[in-house]
């Protein structure tokens, strides 16, 4: 009742209030003589509530406002005087002329009134204007260091907002700023002392506040300035800091995490400021210091003493702690999962963790951090507690498991049988979808999974209240429900909802039916094609359309039926890309039919291997836009080189673009000359394509080239398209040619010296033009070699089971090198051996944890064999890295080849 | 009944000029020393001042009466917002620089053209020769001369040779003023 009674009387007398009578009213009462402030304080107030709420009026009533407000300067009492600060600080964004105050408000800021001086100075800053900010330099200064750390806290805080007015102005007080972050100021005893409720005992004495103020003005006044933001970092930090609040610490590392990104040569120095704040009273501290590190590149000892900070705060008290030191580590088990396995114990607790945001923290971390060791059981952890959960969170879970399934495919087992649980619970259909995406995936990429996910699925659809996931199932069933051991086992399935569904249901049972009738099994056949006549009285005629139309291809026999059972996968994105060209083509174009067979055609492996890249790939959002699938990019460029090379007739002769490289950069991108290439093979020749961009502004180039030079006689050189002119800040192409080498071999690999060739004349700044007269004089730049590898000649490609393909191939190749790179980490060389050989790494193995590793790698020559790498790498800072290299390929001189380019 | 005592004691207020807030402003040209003037009458001691950016605005008892007065900064820029503060002005004072003869055309026009304002019309003008410390300041006489101070009909007006630095002439002044405001006001 209380509640609903104070509701009433809230609307009766505290709804908004007119915004016309406040505004008059407060006119005639700032206006009136005396002044009474109470009444004032009183109309302010409302005035302010107005405003506070979004109300504005126009610039010339805001003005009066404004003027009339001045007024109440004639009136001493300091509650008043507060009330003015802040209406005049509202309207100052509003009204005309509010500098007419600047003069009484530096009065008070001058004044020892405590209680409107803080007040006073926030209100200045608004009012300033270029022209009179000078005039505030003395005081704002003095107001910096002021003892009282409230008033110094409110000067800092104004300078801020004073720095797109007049930065100038503000640098001249960084001196009095960098006193301010130093200082030590106590909030004085006596300002609260008489208040009846904060008797001064029970504040604190300091609060140290206006040191994260100082910091942070300090770095905006110096963050162009390297070499004096690091002089302030050694300054404050270390075990003499002068920092006590923790706020101040926090942005402290904040700045130097964002150097040691910037600079990455850096990250080695700067690392032990940061270690220094992994103990630290204040949890705040702690976790600001383990993000940073986590975030920078470091190595895996530095790495792990941020762990460990992260894994004493998930037992803190303090239910924020655990929250950001879980979510912390949620975002590093994304990318590296092994790095947190050290914390598993104290995940594990937090499952049960009151909060249910931690609990599902803790629980998709455990997921991602499952080793074959723990999955099983921490799969039965979670099915106790997928019950108390709501459905968003039970989503979390599956797709956590649908990536563990995948990573873990011997463990497909536990995982059946807890995705079928799940399947049987209730549910909405976002979950339910997610569990059926789940085994999909699983189907397609753990093949010994695929029986028993098929059998779940068929017995979820015999009680499945979404149509759309009955029709999806469905069509799965009829596309891989051939393939099994025991078809018929599904078509009794298929055939129930049939009987049982509504049409849309019974329509896709049609189809995924008449697929069993493909296998070439004459008694199937027979019998799908009884069960499809039945299908022809069906009420629908969508579904009897399908019968009739499955019933005549069944009995025909064209080979194109096949194709019906297994369709060509077209690359959509090139065939997407190719209809645009089409359709916004004239005339002319549409005389020729659209040819599909330009468009290139994807194994399903291939298909493979670009879904799993995006399935296991659970880099954060952001990340993922960008990389949007590095091989159909890859495939998409290639689209694009071939159209422009097939323009060149020279080109268009050698036939079709086999392969074309990443692009290479043969210069630092600072330089005058910005050069990169792109290494094309086709059948009988290797295309070199160079792009140079000329960076200078007074010079342009004549008759450029490059002047390549292979190290192999197998290579020769056919011809080269110099850039005739390269006007200044412009971009050519050169192109050289050469016959390769026709057989697989380790002829194919070899070395380019690059040297640039040109003619340099100036250009005249007015005519942009370089005179004609002028002969320029014949120069040369020194640019990088080029390697041509073996991954010139394979592309990436999907195996699922790599183990047993590799015991397949035939030719075989092995040896054992020292790598060097004392160095580098292993991450780096692995990263480094995926894109030199160009081919996709398997079983996760680009993952390295540890100083040992196996990296599994696969891939198709562009002659059409299958290549496997297995890589056995062992790193020792003393020796380098060891690698013992096993390389099978179906073709001969394969593996010798991708050997040799290792090496 | 309250109403009766209330306004009894407005009567008797209004008698003795007691309770009740004179409203003064000071004004003209920019470096005339219209806020040392303020000061050196509240506080009886010459501050070192900065142009006035707005306004200062300062109570004070004088002769049992309670002044307030508002001293507007003079510079150009500030000008077009003295008629902000015209409103129920008893006396208007305005300060002249002596010594700057170069621009006594200049106040004498500002002078003019505020006292054209309705709402100053029946404000008291007291104007203050200042700076008569400076070697080659006008006389007053002089002073009132180029302000064409004689033409001002309808008005009580008063000129005064003063130093603010000094101190001197700025009580005679006030006298002179709070004399007019209780015999044609109170």
């Amino acid at each position: 009742m209380s509640t609903h009674s104070y509701k009433k009387h809230d609307d009766a007398e505290g709804g908004a209030p007119d915004k016309m009578t406040v505004f008059q009213d407060c006119l005639l009462g700032f206006n009136a003589l005396p002044v009474s402030a109470k009444k004032c304080r009183g109309l302010l107030a409302k005035l302010l509530r107005l405003l506070y709420s979004g109300e504005t009026f126009p610039a010339s009533e805001a003005t009066t406002l404004f003027f009339s407000i001045s007024k109440l300067f004639q009136h001493k009492d300091s509650s008043l005087r507060q009330l003015v600060y802040l209406a005049i600080k509202e309207l100052s964004l509003i009204s005309d002329d509010v500098l007419m105050v600047t003069s009484s408000i530096m009065k008070d800021v001058q004044s020892n009134e405590l209680v409107v001086k803080p007040n006073a100075i926030r209100t200045l800053a608004r009012v300033l204007d270029g022209s009179t900010v000078n005039a505030a330099e003395r005081l704002m200064k003095n107001a910096v260091v002021d003892k009282n750390p409230i008033v110094a806290s409110a000067a800092l805080l104004s300078s801020y907002h004073l720095l797109p007015v007049a930065r100038d102005v503000v640098k001249r007080w960084t001196n009095e700023t960098q006193e301010a972050v130093t200082a030590q100021k106590l909030l004085p005893s006596d300002q609260f002392a008489l208040h009846e409720y904060y008797g001064s005992s029970n504040l604190p004495s300091a609060t140290y506040s206006y040191q994260y103020h100082a910091l942070g003005l300090l770095y905006l006044l110096r963050n162009h300035d390297r070499m004096s933001l690091m002089k302030m970092i050694q300054q404050l930090s270390g075990n003499n800091s002068p920092l006590k609040s923790p706020m101040a610490i926090v942005q402290l590392i904040r700045f130097v995490a964002k150097i040691a990104v910037e600079d990455p040569s850096a990250t080695q120095a700067l690392f032990p400021l940061l270690a220094a704040y992994l103990r630290h009273k204040s949890d705040m501290v702690e976790l600001e210091a383990a993000k940073a590190i986590v975030a920078l590149n470091v190595t895996p000892e530095q790495f792990l003493q941020a762990i460990n900070t992260l894994q004493v705060l998930l037992s803190a008290p303090r239910t924020v702690t655990r929250f950001a030191a879980v979510r912390v580590l949620n975002r590093i088990s994304m990318k590296n999962p092994e790095k947190i396995v050290v914390c598993n114990a104290e995940l594990e607790g937090l499952v049960n963790d009151p909060n249910r945001s931690i609990s599902t923290y803790a629980i998709t971390t455990l997921l991602k951090t499952g080793s074959s060791d723990n999955v099983d059981r921490l799969i039965k952890t979670i099915a106790k507690f997928m019950g108390d959960i709501s459905d968003e969170f039970k989503i979390v879970v599956v797709d956590s498991i649908r990536t563990l399934a995948l990573k873990f495919p011997e463990k497909h087992g536990a995982m059946l049988r807890f995705l079928n649980e799940l399947l049987r619970d209730d549910g909405g259909f976002a979950f339910k979808n997610s569990i059926v995406e789940a085994l999909f995936d699983m189907i397609r990429f753990v093949p010994a999974s695929r029986d028993g996910a098929l059998e779940h699925l068929c017995e979820f659809i015999e009680d499945c209240e979404f149509t759309e996931l009955s029709v999806r199932i469905l069509h799965l069933l009829g596309e891989e429900g051939p393939k099994t051991n025991s078809p018929t086992l599904y078509i009794r399935h298929i055939y129930n909802r049939v009987v049982l569904e509504n049409s849309i249901i019974r329509s896709s049972a049609v189809i995924a039916l008449s697929k069993f009738a493909l296998l070439g099994d004459a008694a199937i056949k027979k019998n799908i094609q009884i069960l499809l006549t039945r299908c022809l009285n069906d009420v629908d005629d969508e579904v009897r359309d399908r019968a009739a139309w499955s019933l005549k291809l069944i009995a025909s026999d064209l080979p194109e039926a096949q194709s019906f059972v297994s369709p060509l996968n077209y690359s959509l994105p090139v065939l997407e890309q190719q209809l645009a060209l089409y359709v916004a083509g004239d005339k002319a174009t549409f005389a020729t039919p659209f040819d599909i067979h330009a468009i290139p055609v994807m194994s399903e492996a291939e298909l493979n291997a670009i879904e799993f890249r995006e399935k296991t790939d659970a880099e954060p959002v952001t990340e993922k836009v960008e990389e949007q699938s590095d091989l159909l990019k890859t495939s998409l460029l290639q689209q694009k080189y071939s159209q422009e090379l097939s323009e060149i007739p020279e080109i268009a002769a050698y036939g079709s673009l086999l392969h074309s490289s990443k692009v290479v950069a043969l210069t630092e991108k600072e330089t005058e000359f910005v050069v990169t290439t792109v290494k094309h093979v086709f059948a009988n020749h290797l295309l070199l394509q160079y792009d140079v961009e000329n960076t200078l502004t007074d010079i342009e180039l004549h008759d450029v080239t490059v002047i390549a030079q292979p190290d192999s006689d197998a290579y020769a050189e056919e011809f080269s398209m110099p850039i005739d002119v390269l006007r200044a800040e412009s971009k050519g192409t050169i192109y050289v040619s050469y016959t390769r080498p026709t057989e697989v071999g380790t002829d194919l690999l070899a070395a380019f010296g690059n040297t640039l060739s040109f003619i340099t004349k100036e250009v005249d700044p007015d005519t942009q033009a370089a005179d004609p007269e002028d002969d320029g004089f014949q120069d040369e730049y020194q640019i990088e070699d080029l390697e041509v590898g073996p991954g010139d000649f394979i592309v990436p490609a999907y195996m699922a089971n790599f183990t047993s393909i590799m015991d397949a191939l035939p030719h075989q190749q092995s040896a054992v090198f020292n790598l060097g790179d004392g160095a580098s980490a292993l991450l780096d060389t692995v990263a480094k051996l995926v894109t030199s050989l160009s081919m996709l790494p398997l079983e996760n193995s680009e993952v390295v944890d540890g100083n040992s590793h196996v990296l599994k790698l696969f891939g198709k020559t562009i002659w059409g064999g299958k290549v496997g790498v297995s890589i056995r790498l062992a790193h020792n800072a003393a020796k380098g890295t060891l690698a013992k290299v096993e390389v099978r390929a179906e073709e001969e001189n394969v593996a010798e080849m991708v050997v040799e380019g290792i090496n | 009944m309250g109403q009766i005592v209330s306004s009894f004691t407005g009567i008797f207020s209004k008698l003795w000029g007691i309770d009740r807030e004179i409203r003064i402003l000071i004004l003209g040209l920019d470096g005339a020393g219209k806020t040392t003037i303020l000061y050196r009458l509240q506080m009886g001691e010459v501050v070192k001042t900065k142009p006035t950016i707005g306004f200062n605005v300062e109570t004070l008892k004088y002769k049992n009466l309670t002044l307030n007065i508002w001293d507007l900064g003079g510079q150009t820029s500030i000008r077009p917002y003295w008629r902000c503060y015209y409103a129920n002005t008893a006396a208007v004072i305005f300060v002249v620089d002596s010594t700057d003869k170069d621009r006594i055309e200049t106040a004498a026009k500002e002078l003019h053209l505020m006292l054209r304002e309705e709402e100053l019309l029946d404000s008291a003008l007291l104007v203050f020769a200042n700076k008569q410390d400076q070697p080659g300041a006008m006389t007053a006489a002089e002073v009132s001369q180029a302000l064409s101070l004689t033409d001002l009909k309808d008005r009580s007006w008063s000129i005064v040779a003063s130093s603010a630095i000094k101190g001197e002439g700025l009580s005679e002044g006030l006298d002179w003023l709070m004399d007019v405001i209780k015999e044609e006001q109170l």
